[in-house]
């Protein structure tokens, strides 16, 4: 519980970091900050940029200008996009979802998958698959995420058209709530495949190794000893300690997931957080962009905490009071 | 046998020697390294030796690959020729990927050396300040950072070091760790180096195996930044280069697969070619992990 407290006042120590960066980023671009505030094409005029400089306070010492941010951001003010004429955090919660869907989505199918193929190739340390996962792990490595993204549209949009290559749900979709998410999940095979197929790859190999270490250990042999049959020696006896190492990294990948989010949610027009950001980046709103930096790296403070957590549920040696 | 035939026979092979040996062994790693001198060779000539311009319309727009002879790869969305761009955007992609990976690394080494050295308090405030930085996506925090300030080659080297420098950061720690209490480093104390000696001079070298693997893999995943960058359209727009190509030709991907597909399939290569030469550096210096 101590434990718990402790990372969650570091967490929010970080997020305060965030906010402290996002602010001189902006002092720090070239030009006026209520002119960057206001978005290059939001359409400025002498007005908006005095109520920007009233509202921000910019024409206060720095510091208290940093005060007024914080205290705006805590508030759950993190600005307005002048190109929408609406609060950023309305904005990016619209898109939250669709984000921590694909997000999910992708790491649960790499993980799974990912996991079952190492095990399956840690049996056979030379065989086959082992080769398999070496190689899809550094083609899937090397391969631009985006670039996969389109090749896989080419394929589904031109040869296959079996599965819908854009957005989130049919346009003028018509249905029950059951049918909706049968579309939706249509829609989200394509993009989370392409986002999982990385980590897919990484999680295998990962796998692999585990196992292969595990498997030589004295406990397996013992439970072999005795006649457990050789599945449940690999899936419960091995697995659920080959595990913990898969778990850390899955946890420490969650800002590249964000990061090839951004990529694949443009490719595919998935409507969330990085095709937003993608968006205004073109109509350079820079309050949104900020708000979206924001709001992933509290996704990541959050994935880390509960990474640890259930680090530390796989496995009760872990002193949950001692290390930080 | 004489003493001296015996002295010969014996004689070690240096750790060094002993690694390119093992690299050369390494049938992946051989192929990663020609791949990469013939990418190398043609961006180049495509840079130095090749006068065309990439921006020249040659021919139709979205002409198909050999549809005439001057066009092997087709031409874009413009009319523009593919393999004159390959050639030509080559230079700025793998120019941003490798000085991007020389500003992580010395910003990496510096600040893992600093923690691991040192300790204590020090080594406690550099890692919380790394831990910062691995919170925000890398990407986004590069996109922020290129698009509040110009979209120019160097802003974007100079972005892709400041986000991806954490990793190179705590394995030099945790090299530092490791070896500032082995004897050798103790003996460089007691005949009076000064600290500067012992991190740059004395435990450095013995830190740089590893550093070295994983330089060698962050000019990969520089370049794939680089190409994700130009992809959403931060790319330097004066500077072709194949992140560009592929961002450019997006919109019309379902009238002609061939714009997209051949840059992408560069940088793939590219990036294939390097990290297949970092695993075999890695095998070539752990040749205890060669098994995994």
């Amino acid at each position: 519980m101590v434990y718990l407290l402790r990372r969650l006042a570091f967490g929010v120590l970080l997020l305060a970091g965030v906010v402290i960066l996002n602010f001189l980023l902006i002092r720090l671009a070239p030009g006026d900050p209520a002119a960057v505030i206001a978005g290059e094409m939001g359409g400025a005029s002498q007005e908006v940029l005095a109520s920007i400089r009233e509202r921000y306070g910019l024409d206060k010492p720095l510091l208290v200008q940093l005060g007024i941010y914080l205290s705006n951001v805590v508030r759950g003010d993190l600005g307005e996009s002048y190109f929408f004429n609406r609060p950023v955090i309305d904005l990016i919660l619209s898109r939250l979802g669709p984000t921590i869907l694909l997000v999910m989505a992708a790491q649960l199918l790499a993980i799974v998958l990912g996991v079952f193929m190492g095990v399956l190739a840690s049996l056979k340390p030379q065989g086959f698959l082992s080769g398999f996962v070496a190689v899809i792990s550094t083609v899937g490595y090397a391969a631009p995420v985006f670039w996969t993204g389109m090749m896989l549209t080419i394929l589904f949009a031109s040869i296959f058209p079996i599965l819908p290559v854009e957005g989130m749900s049919s346009a003028r979709f018509r249905g029950g709530t059951f049918d909706y998410i049968l579309n939706v999940a249509r829609h989200l095979i394509l993009p989370a495949t392409t986002l999982g197929i990385i980590f897919l790859a990484q999680y295998a190999r990962l796998a692999r190794a585990a196992m292969i270490d595990v498997l030589g250990a004295d406990y397996v042999r013992t439970a072999r000893a005795k006649g457990v049959p050789e599945s449940r020696v690999v899936f419960k006896h091995a697995l659920r300690n080959a595990v913990l190492p898969i778990l850390t990294v899955a946890g420490l990948q969650f800002g590249n997931l964000i990061s090839g989010a951004l990529l694949v949610e443009t490719v595919f027009n998935w409507p969330g957080m990085g095709r937003l950001a993608f968006d205004s980046i073109l109509r350079r709103d820079y309050p949104v962009l900020l708000g979206v930096l924001f709001f992933s790296a509290m996704m990541v403070v959050l994935a880390n905490i509960l990474t640890d957590l259930s680090y530390r549920l796989a496995d009760p040696r872990i002193n949950t009071e001692g290390r930080s | 046998m004489s003493v001296q035939e015996t002295r010969r026979a014996i004689k070690p092979v240096s750790p060094l020697r002993e690694a390119a040996q093992m690299f050369c062994r390494n049938r992946p790693a051989i192929f990663g390294t020609v791949l990469l001198s013939l990418i190398v060779a043609a961006v180049f000539y495509g840079t130095f030796i090749s006068g065309a311009d990439p921006y020249e319309i040659v021919w139709a727009p979205q002409a198909f690959p050999g549809e005439a002879e001057n066009i092997p790869l087709g031409t874009d969305y413009m009319g523009r020729d593919i393999l004159t761009g390959l050639l030509k955007g080559g230079g700025p992609t793998i120019a941003v990927g490798l000085s991007a990976a020389l500003i992580t690394v010395v910003i990496g080494i510096s600040v893992g050396a600093m923690a691991g050295y040192f300790g204590g308090w020090a080594d406690n405030a550099l890692m919380r300040f790394t831990e910062f930085f691995q919170v925000l996506p890398a990407l986004l925090f590069a996109m922020v950072l290129v698009t509040l300030f110009s979209p120019t080659l160097t802003t974007i080297a100079i972005a892709i070091g400041i986000v991806s420098w954490p990793q190179t950061a705590r394995l030099t720690r945790a090299e530092f760790l490791r070896i500032r209490n082995l004897e050798y480093v103790t003996a460089a104390r007691a005949v009076g180096a000064g600290n500067n000696r012992i991190i740059w001079r004395v435990i450095l070298p013995n830190a740089l195996p590893p550093l070295i693997v994983s330089a060698t893999l962050t000019i990969g995943v520089a370049i794939l930044f680089e190409a994700g960058l130009s992809f959403l359209g931060l790319g330097d727009p004066n500077t072709m280069s194949w992140g560009l190509m592929i961002g450019a030709n997006r919109s019309y991907l379902l009238d002609a697969w061939w714009p997209v597909t051949f840059p992408g399939l560069a940088i793939f290569l590219t990036v294939l070619a390097v990290s297949l030469i970092g695993d075999g550096l890695n095998d070539a210096f752990n040749p205890k992990l060669r098994q995994r």
